[in-house]
Protein backbone atom coordinates (compact mmCIF):
# COMPACT_ATOMS: atom_id res chain seq x y z
CA UNK A 1 0.00 0.00 0.00
CA UNK A 2 1.10 3.51 -0.71
CA UNK A 3 0.16 6.69 0.57
CA UNK A 4 2.03 10.45 0.17
CA UNK A 5 4.41 8.45 -1.80
CA UNK A 6 5.54 6.32 1.32
CA UNK A 7 4.91 2.82 1.17
CA UNK A 8 3.35 1.18 3.84
CA UNK A 9 3.56 -2.99 5.04
CA UNK A 10 0.62 -4.59 5.78
CA UNK A 11 1.07 -4.25 9.29
CA UNK A 12 0.82 -0.61 9.36
CA UNK A 13 -2.47 -0.28 11.13
CA UNK A 14 -1.11 -2.81 13.63
CA UNK A 15 1.54 -0.13 14.39
CA UNK A 16 -0.77 2.81 14.78
CA UNK A 17 -2.77 1.18 16.69
CA UNK A 18 -0.10 0.38 18.87
CA UNK A 19 1.30 3.89 19.35
CA UNK A 20 4.01 3.79 17.52
CA UNK A 21 6.44 6.37 16.13
CA UNK A 22 6.46 6.37 12.38
CA UNK A 23 9.32 7.45 10.50
CA UNK A 24 10.29 7.48 6.68
CA UNK A 25 12.77 4.56 5.96
CA UNK A 26 14.38 4.22 2.34
CA UNK A 27 10.80 5.14 0.89
CA UNK A 28 8.53 3.29 3.55
CA UNK A 29 7.06 4.45 6.76
CA UNK A 30 7.82 2.39 9.43
CA UNK A 31 7.80 2.03 13.39
CA UNK A 32 10.95 3.73 14.81
CA UNK A 33 9.71 3.01 18.56
CA UNK A 34 7.05 1.42 20.41
CA UNK A 35 7.74 2.38 24.19
CA UNK A 36 11.25 3.38 23.94
CA UNK A 37 13.96 2.35 21.64
CA UNK A 38 16.74 1.61 24.99
CA UNK A 39 13.67 -0.31 26.26
CA UNK A 40 12.93 -2.48 23.29
CA UNK A 41 16.70 -3.03 22.96
CA UNK A 42 17.22 -4.61 26.43
CA UNK A 43 13.99 -6.65 25.73
CA UNK A 44 15.90 -8.07 22.71
CA UNK A 45 18.80 -8.90 24.62
CA UNK A 46 16.88 -10.16 28.14
CA UNK A 47 13.72 -11.87 26.79
CA UNK A 48 12.39 -11.26 23.31
CA UNK A 49 11.65 -8.65 20.65
CA UNK A 50 9.09 -9.13 17.24
CA UNK A 51 9.89 -6.64 14.13
CA UNK A 52 8.29 -5.87 11.26
CA UNK A 53 10.71 -6.63 8.31
CA UNK A 54 8.51 -6.53 5.71
CA UNK A 55 10.02 -3.64 3.64
CA UNK A 56 13.24 -6.01 3.09
CA UNK A 57 13.33 -7.63 -0.64
CA UNK A 58 12.42 -11.69 -1.56
CA UNK A 59 13.98 -12.47 -5.07
CA UNK A 60 13.10 -15.80 -5.81
CA UNK A 61 15.12 -18.21 -8.02
CA UNK A 62 14.20 -21.44 -9.70
CA UNK A 63 15.92 -23.59 -12.27
CA UNK A 64 19.04 -25.74 -13.02
CA UNK A 65 21.21 -22.98 -13.98
CA UNK A 66 20.09 -20.70 -10.73
CA UNK A 67 23.17 -21.89 -8.32
CA UNK A 68 25.98 -20.86 -11.24
CA UNK A 69 24.53 -17.95 -12.04
CA UNK A 70 23.96 -16.82 -8.26
CA UNK A 71 27.27 -18.35 -7.73
CA UNK A 72 28.90 -15.83 -10.10
CA UNK A 73 27.09 -12.45 -8.96
CA UNK A 74 27.43 -13.15 -4.81
CA UNK A 75 30.48 -13.03 -3.07
CA UNK A 76 30.15 -16.05 -0.59
CA UNK A 77 29.80 -19.74 -2.08
CA UNK A 78 26.39 -20.52 -2.07
CA UNK A 79 27.91 -24.47 -3.49
CA UNK A 80 29.33 -24.72 0.13
CA UNK A 81 25.43 -24.92 1.62
CA UNK A 82 23.71 -27.46 2.57
CA UNK A 83 19.83 -27.21 1.10
CA UNK A 84 17.74 -25.78 3.52
CA UNK A 85 20.59 -23.41 4.38
CA UNK A 86 21.45 -19.65 4.26
CA UNK A 87 24.82 -17.48 4.45
CA UNK A 88 25.12 -14.21 4.65
CA UNK A 89 26.60 -12.73 1.33
CA UNK A 90 27.67 -9.74 -0.88
CA UNK A 91 26.38 -8.72 -4.55
CA UNK A 92 29.47 -6.65 -5.81
CA UNK A 93 30.62 -4.64 -8.55
CA UNK A 94 33.26 -5.31 -11.17
CA UNK A 95 35.59 -3.16 -9.09
CA UNK A 96 34.65 -4.63 -5.95
CA UNK A 97 32.31 -1.75 -4.49
CA UNK A 98 29.27 -3.43 -2.83
CA UNK A 99 25.91 -2.64 -4.25
CA UNK A 100 24.14 -4.48 -0.96
CA UNK A 101 24.65 -7.32 1.77
CA UNK A 102 22.57 -9.94 1.87
CA UNK A 103 21.40 -13.71 2.95
CA UNK A 104 20.93 -16.45 0.49
CA UNK A 105 19.35 -19.35 0.99
CA UNK A 106 19.08 -22.44 -0.46
CA UNK A 107 15.35 -23.98 -0.31
CA UNK A 108 15.76 -26.91 -2.29
CA UNK A 109 18.62 -28.60 -5.37
CA UNK A 110 17.56 -25.62 -7.54
CA UNK A 111 15.42 -23.25 -5.66
CA UNK A 112 16.94 -20.22 -3.88
CA UNK A 113 16.00 -17.00 -2.03
CA UNK A 114 17.67 -13.80 -1.24
CA UNK A 115 16.57 -11.35 1.24
CA UNK A 116 17.58 -8.04 0.61
CA UNK A 117 18.13 -4.60 1.67
CA UNK A 118 14.88 -2.38 1.43
CA UNK A 119 16.91 0.61 0.36
CA UNK A 120 18.79 -1.30 -2.21
CA UNK A 121 15.74 -3.35 -3.52
CA UNK A 122 15.10 -1.86 -6.95
CA UNK A 123 19.09 -1.25 -7.64
CA UNK A 124 19.40 -5.04 -6.85
CA UNK A 125 16.79 -6.29 -9.17
CA UNK A 126 18.08 -4.26 -12.26
CA UNK A 127 21.39 -5.19 -11.32
CA UNK A 128 20.93 -9.05 -10.84
CA UNK A 129 18.33 -8.90 -14.61
CA UNK A 130 21.09 -7.28 -15.97
CA UNK A 131 23.68 -9.57 -15.35
CA UNK A 132 21.11 -12.28 -16.26
CA UNK A 133 20.35 -10.59 -19.34
CA UNK A 134 24.11 -10.51 -20.04
CA UNK A 135 25.05 -13.93 -19.85
CA UNK A 136 26.26 -15.50 -23.44
CA UNK A 137 24.67 -18.66 -22.91
CA UNK A 138 20.49 -18.90 -22.34
CA UNK A 139 19.96 -19.87 -18.58
CA UNK A 140 17.70 -22.07 -17.36
CA UNK A 141 16.62 -19.66 -14.49
CA UNK A 142 13.33 -18.33 -13.63
CA UNK A 143 14.09 -14.76 -11.32
CA UNK A 144 10.97 -13.60 -9.37
CA UNK A 145 10.53 -10.70 -7.47
CA UNK A 146 8.38 -11.96 -5.02
CA UNK A 147 8.90 -8.87 -2.17
CA UNK A 148 5.36 -6.89 -3.28
CA UNK A 149 2.96 -10.11 -2.18
CA UNK A 150 5.63 -11.20 0.41
CA UNK A 151 5.65 -9.80 4.18
CA UNK A 152 8.61 -10.72 6.89
CA UNK A 153 9.26 -10.85 10.97
CA UNK A 154 12.12 -10.97 12.81
CA UNK A 155 11.64 -12.91 16.51
CA UNK A 156 14.65 -12.22 18.18
CA UNK A 157 15.98 -12.93 21.71
CA UNK A 158 16.33 -15.88 24.18
CA UNK A 159 12.93 -16.02 24.31
CA UNK A 160 12.70 -16.50 20.91
CA UNK A 161 12.49 -20.55 20.75
CA UNK A 162 10.34 -20.98 23.38
CA UNK A 163 7.80 -17.87 21.80
CA UNK A 164 7.80 -19.64 18.32
CA UNK A 165 7.20 -23.15 19.77
CA UNK A 166 3.87 -22.31 20.17
CA UNK A 167 3.18 -21.19 16.72
CA UNK A 168 6.12 -23.92 14.63
CA UNK A 169 6.36 -26.71 16.90
CA UNK A 170 9.30 -27.55 13.92
CA UNK A 171 10.89 -24.33 14.13
CA UNK A 172 12.85 -24.75 17.50
CA UNK A 173 14.73 -28.22 15.74
CA UNK A 174 16.20 -25.41 13.17
CA UNK A 175 19.96 -24.48 13.85
CA UNK A 176 21.16 -21.16 13.33
CA UNK A 177 21.15 -20.18 9.52
CA UNK A 178 18.68 -23.20 8.58
CA UNK A 179 15.70 -22.78 6.97
CA UNK A 180 12.33 -24.81 7.17
CA UNK A 181 9.12 -24.20 5.01
CA UNK A 182 6.58 -24.63 7.33
CA UNK A 183 2.96 -24.39 7.14
CA UNK A 184 0.46 -20.81 8.73
CA UNK A 185 -3.31 -21.50 8.46
CA UNK A 186 -2.59 -22.73 4.96
CA UNK A 187 -0.26 -20.60 4.12
CA UNK A 188 3.50 -21.97 2.99
CA UNK A 189 5.89 -19.60 5.66
CA UNK A 190 9.48 -19.48 5.20
CA UNK A 191 11.15 -19.80 8.84
CA UNK A 192 14.79 -19.40 9.70
CA UNK A 193 17.04 -19.23 12.31
CA UNK A 194 18.63 -15.85 11.95
CA UNK A 195 18.70 -12.41 12.81
CA UNK A 196 20.43 -9.34 12.64
CA UNK A 197 20.69 -8.82 16.52
CA UNK A 198 23.27 -10.62 17.76
CA UNK A 199 20.76 -12.80 19.70
CA UNK A 200 19.27 -16.16 18.97
CA UNK A 201 16.32 -15.91 16.96
CA UNK A 202 13.81 -16.59 13.82
CA UNK A 203 13.01 -14.70 10.78
CA UNK A 204 9.60 -15.40 9.11
CA UNK A 205 8.55 -14.80 5.42
CA UNK A 206 5.20 -15.08 5.09
CA UNK A 207 2.10 -13.73 2.53
CA UNK A 208 1.03 -10.12 2.98
CA UNK A 209 -2.62 -11.44 3.97
CA UNK A 210 -1.61 -13.62 6.77
CA UNK A 211 1.31 -11.38 8.32
CA UNK A 212 -1.15 -9.41 10.70
CA UNK A 213 -2.52 -12.36 11.91
CA UNK A 214 1.15 -14.25 12.53
CA UNK A 215 2.01 -11.19 14.75
CA UNK A 216 -1.34 -11.25 17.02
CA UNK A 217 -0.25 -14.78 17.51
CA UNK A 218 3.57 -13.66 18.50
CA UNK A 219 2.00 -11.00 20.74
CA UNK A 220 -0.93 -13.29 22.50
CA UNK A 221 1.75 -15.92 23.35
CA UNK A 222 5.09 -13.97 24.15
CA UNK A 223 4.45 -10.64 26.52
CA UNK A 224 4.02 -13.70 29.40
CA UNK A 225 7.80 -14.37 28.10
CA UNK A 226 8.68 -10.69 27.76
CA UNK A 227 8.26 -10.31 24.23
CA UNK A 228 7.86 -6.76 22.92
CA UNK A 229 7.36 -5.06 19.65
CA UNK A 230 10.88 -3.69 18.97
CA UNK A 231 11.05 -1.12 15.87
CA UNK A 232 13.84 0.45 13.71
CA UNK A 233 15.71 2.31 16.72
CA UNK A 234 16.22 -0.97 18.48
CA UNK A 235 16.92 -3.02 15.54
CA UNK A 236 19.87 -0.45 14.64
CA UNK A 237 21.67 -0.26 18.37
CA UNK A 238 21.11 -3.81 18.39
CA UNK A 239 22.93 -4.37 15.13
CA UNK A 240 25.64 -2.09 16.08
CA UNK A 241 26.44 -3.44 19.13
CA UNK A 242 26.84 -6.96 17.49
CA UNK A 243 29.50 -5.09 14.93
CA UNK A 244 26.97 -5.69 12.01
CA UNK A 245 27.20 -3.55 9.05
CA UNK A 246 24.74 -1.32 7.62
CA UNK A 247 24.38 -0.67 3.65
CA UNK A 248 24.75 2.96 3.29
CA UNK A 249 26.82 3.34 6.35
CA UNK A 250 29.93 0.65 6.34
CA UNK A 251 28.75 -0.45 2.85
CA UNK A 252 28.91 1.64 -0.10
CA UNK A 253 29.50 1.11 -3.47
CA UNK A 254 32.43 2.91 -2.67
CA UNK A 255 33.72 0.23 0.22
CA UNK A 256 34.56 -3.43 -0.73
CA UNK A 257 34.08 -6.00 1.48
CA UNK A 258 37.73 -6.72 2.16
CA UNK A 259 37.51 -2.89 3.34
CA UNK A 260 34.58 -3.84 5.21
CA UNK A 261 36.30 -6.55 7.34
CA UNK A 262 33.72 -8.95 5.88
CA UNK A 263 36.64 -10.85 4.30
CA UNK A 264 35.00 -14.77 5.48
CA UNK A 265 31.92 -14.04 3.31
CA UNK A 266 34.07 -13.59 0.14
CA UNK A 267 34.89 -17.26 -1.63
CA UNK A 268 37.95 -16.68 -4.05
CA UNK A 269 38.07 -20.51 -3.20
CA UNK A 270 34.96 -20.73 -6.02
CA UNK A 271 34.95 -19.98 -9.72
CA UNK A 272 35.01 -16.72 -11.13
CA UNK A 273 32.41 -14.52 -10.00
CA UNK A 274 32.09 -10.77 -10.22
CA UNK A 275 34.67 -8.72 -8.36
CA UNK A 276 36.87 -11.32 -7.80
CA UNK A 277 40.08 -10.00 -9.43
CA UNK A 278 39.70 -6.60 -7.00
CA UNK A 279 38.69 -8.75 -4.20
CA UNK A 280 42.02 -11.23 -4.60
CA UNK A 281 44.44 -8.46 -5.14
CA UNK A 282 43.10 -6.73 -2.07
CA UNK A 283 43.07 -9.79 0.10
CA UNK A 284 47.03 -10.50 -0.84
CA UNK A 285 48.21 -7.26 -1.43
CA UNK A 286 46.06 -5.40 1.80
CA UNK A 287 43.91 -2.51 2.12
CA UNK A 288 44.78 1.03 3.10
CA UNK A 289 41.75 1.25 5.58
CA UNK A 290 39.59 -1.10 7.87
CA UNK A 291 36.23 -1.30 9.38
CA UNK A 292 36.38 -1.32 12.99
CA UNK A 293 34.30 -1.25 15.96
CA UNK A 294 35.37 1.20 18.66
CA UNK A 295 33.97 2.03 22.49
CA UNK A 296 34.57 5.54 24.29
CA UNK A 297 37.11 5.10 26.51
CA UNK A 298 36.74 8.49 28.04
CA UNK A 299 33.13 9.95 29.27
CA UNK A 300 31.91 11.72 26.07
CA UNK A 301 29.07 12.42 24.35
CA UNK A 302 27.60 9.26 22.32
CA UNK A 303 30.06 9.49 18.27
CA UNK A 304 27.78 9.91 15.41
CA UNK A 305 27.51 9.25 11.81
CA UNK A 306 30.55 11.72 10.10
CA UNK A 307 32.70 12.37 12.55
CA UNK A 308 35.92 12.62 12.47
CA UNK A 309 38.67 9.74 13.88
CA UNK A 310 41.89 10.83 14.80
CA UNK A 311 45.07 8.91 15.72
CA UNK A 312 45.97 8.44 19.78
CA UNK A 313 50.08 7.74 18.56
CA UNK A 314 50.85 11.95 19.33
CA UNK A 315 50.96 12.55 15.50
CA UNK A 316 46.97 13.95 16.12
CA UNK A 317 46.79 12.47 12.35
CA UNK A 318 42.86 12.18 11.24
CA UNK A 319 42.77 8.59 10.30
CA UNK A 320 39.49 8.19 9.62
CA UNK A 321 35.79 8.44 9.96
CA UNK A 322 32.42 7.44 12.44
CA UNK A 323 29.82 5.33 9.69
CA UNK A 324 27.62 4.49 12.63
CA UNK A 325 27.53 5.71 16.21
CA UNK A 326 25.48 5.50 19.45
CA UNK A 327 24.94 5.39 23.17
CA UNK A 328 24.99 1.39 23.82
CA UNK A 329 21.99 0.81 25.39
CA UNK A 330 23.50 -2.15 26.73
CA UNK A 331 27.34 -0.99 28.04
CA UNK A 332 26.23 2.56 28.93
CA UNK A 333 28.95 4.23 26.58
CA UNK A 334 29.39 5.62 23.22
CA UNK A 335 29.93 2.86 20.89
CA UNK A 336 30.35 3.29 17.15
CA UNK A 337 31.84 1.66 13.62
CA UNK A 338 33.96 3.45 11.37
CA UNK A 339 36.80 3.49 8.94
CA UNK A 340 40.48 3.89 9.97
CA UNK A 341 43.47 3.42 8.26
CA UNK A 342 44.51 -0.33 8.83
CA UNK A 343 47.72 0.88 10.99
CA UNK A 344 45.29 1.98 13.21
CA UNK A 345 42.87 -0.61 13.18
CA UNK A 346 44.06 -3.34 15.04
CA UNK A 347 41.65 -4.04 18.66
CA UNK A 348 43.55 -2.55 21.59
CA UNK A 349 44.36 0.86 19.23
CA UNK A 350 43.65 3.76 21.01
CA UNK A 351 42.06 6.67 19.05
CA UNK A 352 40.39 9.92 19.43
CA UNK A 353 36.83 10.64 18.38
CA UNK A 354 36.04 14.71 17.28
CA UNK A 355 32.84 15.36 19.08
CA UNK A 356 31.57 19.18 18.33
CA UNK A 357 35.30 20.28 18.36
CA UNK A 358 36.99 18.24 21.33
CA UNK A 359 38.48 15.39 20.87
CA UNK A 360 37.56 12.18 22.96
CA UNK A 361 39.93 9.16 23.52
CA UNK A 362 38.12 5.71 22.18
CA UNK A 363 39.51 2.10 21.50
CA UNK A 364 39.23 0.00 18.66
CA UNK A 365 37.47 -3.31 19.58
CA UNK A 366 36.57 -6.85 18.31
CA UNK A 367 33.40 -7.03 16.79
CA UNK A 368 31.01 -8.45 18.41
CA UNK A 369 31.68 -5.06 20.63
CA UNK A 370 29.32 -5.92 23.38
CA UNK A 371 29.15 -9.67 24.16
CA UNK A 372 27.57 -11.10 26.72
CA UNK A 373 28.32 -13.21 29.61
CA UNK A 374 28.30 -16.28 29.79
CA UNK B 1 -1.59 15.80 24.30
CA UNK B 2 1.53 17.07 26.03
CA UNK B 3 1.72 18.60 29.44
CA UNK B 4 1.93 22.11 29.53
CA UNK B 5 2.15 24.27 32.76
CA UNK B 6 0.13 27.37 32.78
CA UNK B 7 2.65 29.61 34.56
CA UNK B 8 5.37 29.09 32.10
CA UNK B 9 6.07 30.92 28.74
CA UNK B 10 7.95 29.07 25.62
CA UNK B 11 10.07 29.58 22.68
CA UNK B 12 8.55 28.09 19.14
CA UNK B 13 11.60 25.82 19.53
CA UNK B 14 10.29 23.84 22.70
CA UNK B 15 11.99 25.37 25.40
CA UNK B 16 10.24 26.60 28.64
CA UNK B 17 11.28 29.94 30.28
CA UNK B 18 10.50 29.96 34.68
CA UNK B 19 11.01 33.77 34.98
CA UNK B 20 11.64 34.88 38.89
CA UNK B 21 12.51 38.64 39.29
CA UNK B 22 15.70 39.34 36.84
CA UNK B 23 16.68 35.08 36.61
CA UNK B 24 14.85 32.74 34.28
CA UNK B 25 15.14 29.26 34.86
CA UNK B 26 15.03 27.10 31.50
CA UNK B 27 13.93 23.50 30.39
CA UNK B 28 12.69 21.66 27.63
CA UNK B 29 8.99 21.19 26.87
CA UNK B 30 7.18 17.85 27.83
CA UNK B 31 6.41 17.70 24.09
CA UNK B 32 10.34 17.95 23.06
CA UNK B 33 11.28 15.00 25.52
CA UNK B 34 8.82 12.75 24.03
CA UNK B 35 9.68 13.95 20.48
CA UNK B 36 13.52 13.57 21.24
CA UNK B 37 13.05 10.30 23.42
CA UNK B 38 15.39 8.70 26.02
CA UNK B 39 18.23 11.22 26.80
CA UNK B 40 21.50 9.91 27.13
CA UNK B 41 23.68 12.40 27.12
CA UNK B 42 23.18 16.54 27.67
CA UNK B 43 25.39 19.42 27.50
CA UNK B 44 24.77 22.26 29.20
CA UNK B 45 26.56 26.15 28.71
CA UNK B 46 29.41 26.91 30.49
CA UNK B 47 28.24 29.21 33.96
CA UNK B 48 29.32 32.93 33.06
CA UNK B 49 28.69 32.39 29.12
CA UNK B 50 26.75 35.11 27.83
CA UNK B 51 23.96 33.69 25.53
CA UNK B 52 21.48 35.65 22.99
CA UNK B 53 18.18 34.77 22.59
CA UNK B 54 18.10 31.98 19.66
CA UNK B 55 21.98 30.94 20.57
CA UNK B 56 22.09 26.98 20.67
CA UNK B 57 23.48 26.65 23.39
CA UNK B 58 22.90 23.06 24.88
CA UNK B 59 22.77 19.99 23.26
CA UNK B 60 20.62 16.73 23.99
CA UNK B 61 21.56 13.22 23.04
CA UNK B 62 18.91 10.42 22.90
CA UNK B 63 20.22 6.65 21.36
CA UNK B 64 19.43 8.20 18.13
CA UNK B 65 20.51 11.56 17.39
CA UNK B 66 21.87 14.76 18.85
CA UNK B 67 19.98 17.80 18.77
CA UNK B 68 20.67 21.64 19.70
CA UNK B 69 18.72 23.57 22.21
CA UNK B 70 18.42 27.16 21.99
CA UNK B 71 18.31 30.42 24.17
CA UNK B 72 14.57 31.20 24.56
CA UNK B 73 15.95 34.84 25.77
CA UNK B 74 19.32 36.59 26.71
CA UNK B 75 21.43 36.62 29.71
CA UNK B 76 24.52 35.34 31.33
CA UNK B 77 24.38 31.74 32.69
CA UNK B 78 24.31 31.51 36.36
CA UNK B 79 23.61 28.16 37.25
CA UNK B 80 23.77 24.57 35.77
CA UNK B 81 21.83 21.42 36.44
CA UNK B 82 24.73 19.49 37.22
CA UNK B 83 22.41 16.30 38.37
CA UNK B 84 21.69 16.09 34.21
CA UNK B 85 25.12 15.04 33.84
CA UNK B 86 24.40 11.67 35.60
CA UNK B 87 21.06 10.97 35.00
CA UNK B 88 19.55 12.93 31.74
CA UNK B 89 16.73 10.83 31.64
CA UNK B 90 15.35 12.74 34.86
CA UNK B 91 14.35 15.06 31.81
CA UNK B 92 12.23 12.58 30.31
CA UNK B 93 10.45 12.07 33.43
CA UNK B 94 10.23 15.54 34.86
CA UNK B 95 10.83 17.87 32.08
CA UNK B 96 9.41 20.85 34.11
CA UNK B 97 10.85 20.42 37.79
CA UNK B 98 13.72 18.05 38.42
CA UNK B 99 14.69 17.94 34.69
CA UNK B 100 15.57 21.70 34.24
CA UNK B 101 18.88 23.00 32.16
CA UNK B 102 20.23 26.52 33.43
CA UNK B 103 19.08 29.96 35.37
CA UNK B 104 19.95 32.63 33.45
CA UNK B 105 20.13 36.50 34.60
CA UNK B 106 18.50 38.18 32.23
CA UNK B 107 19.91 40.63 30.33
CA UNK B 108 16.68 42.38 28.06
CA UNK B 109 13.72 41.24 30.26
CA UNK B 110 11.44 42.90 27.11
CA UNK B 111 12.36 40.09 25.05
CA UNK B 112 9.72 37.82 27.50
CA UNK B 113 7.21 39.20 25.63
CA UNK B 114 8.33 37.32 22.59
CA UNK B 115 8.06 34.27 23.75
CA UNK B 116 4.64 32.04 23.36
CA UNK B 117 1.45 31.48 26.04
CA UNK B 118 0.77 28.05 27.02
CA UNK B 119 -1.90 28.69 25.15
CA UNK B 120 -0.26 29.28 22.04
CA UNK B 121 2.34 26.94 22.39
CA UNK B 122 -0.13 24.15 22.84
CA UNK B 123 -2.00 25.28 20.11
CA UNK B 124 1.72 24.70 18.03
CA UNK B 125 2.47 21.44 18.94
CA UNK B 126 -1.29 19.73 19.76
CA UNK B 127 -2.45 20.58 16.01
Amino acid sequence: MEKNGLKRTALFETHTALDARMVQFSGWEMPLLYSGIAQEHRSVREAAGLFDISHMGEFQFDGPDALEFLNHILSNDLAKLEPDSGQYSLLCQDNGGVIDDLYAYRLGQDRYLLIVNASRLEVDWMWIKAQCNSNSKSLQLEMTNRSGELSALALQGPKAAEIIAGVFPAAVELQKNQIAELDFSGATTWVSRTGYTGEDGFELVVPNERVVSLWKQFMSLGPALGLMPAGLGARDTLRTEAGYSLYGHELTAETTPIEASLGWAVALDKPDFIGRETLAAQKQNGVSRRCIGFKMTSKSAPPREHYKIFAADGTGREIGEVTSGMQSPSLGCGIGLGYVESAHAKSGTDIEIEIRNRRFLAQVVKRPIFRKLD
Amino acid sequence: MSDIPTNLKYASSHEWVNVEGDTAIIGISDHAQDELTELVFIELPEIGRELTAGDPCAVVESVKTASDIYAPVSGRVIETNDALDTEPGTVNEDPYGDGWFFKIHLANPKELDDLLSPDDYGEQVNV
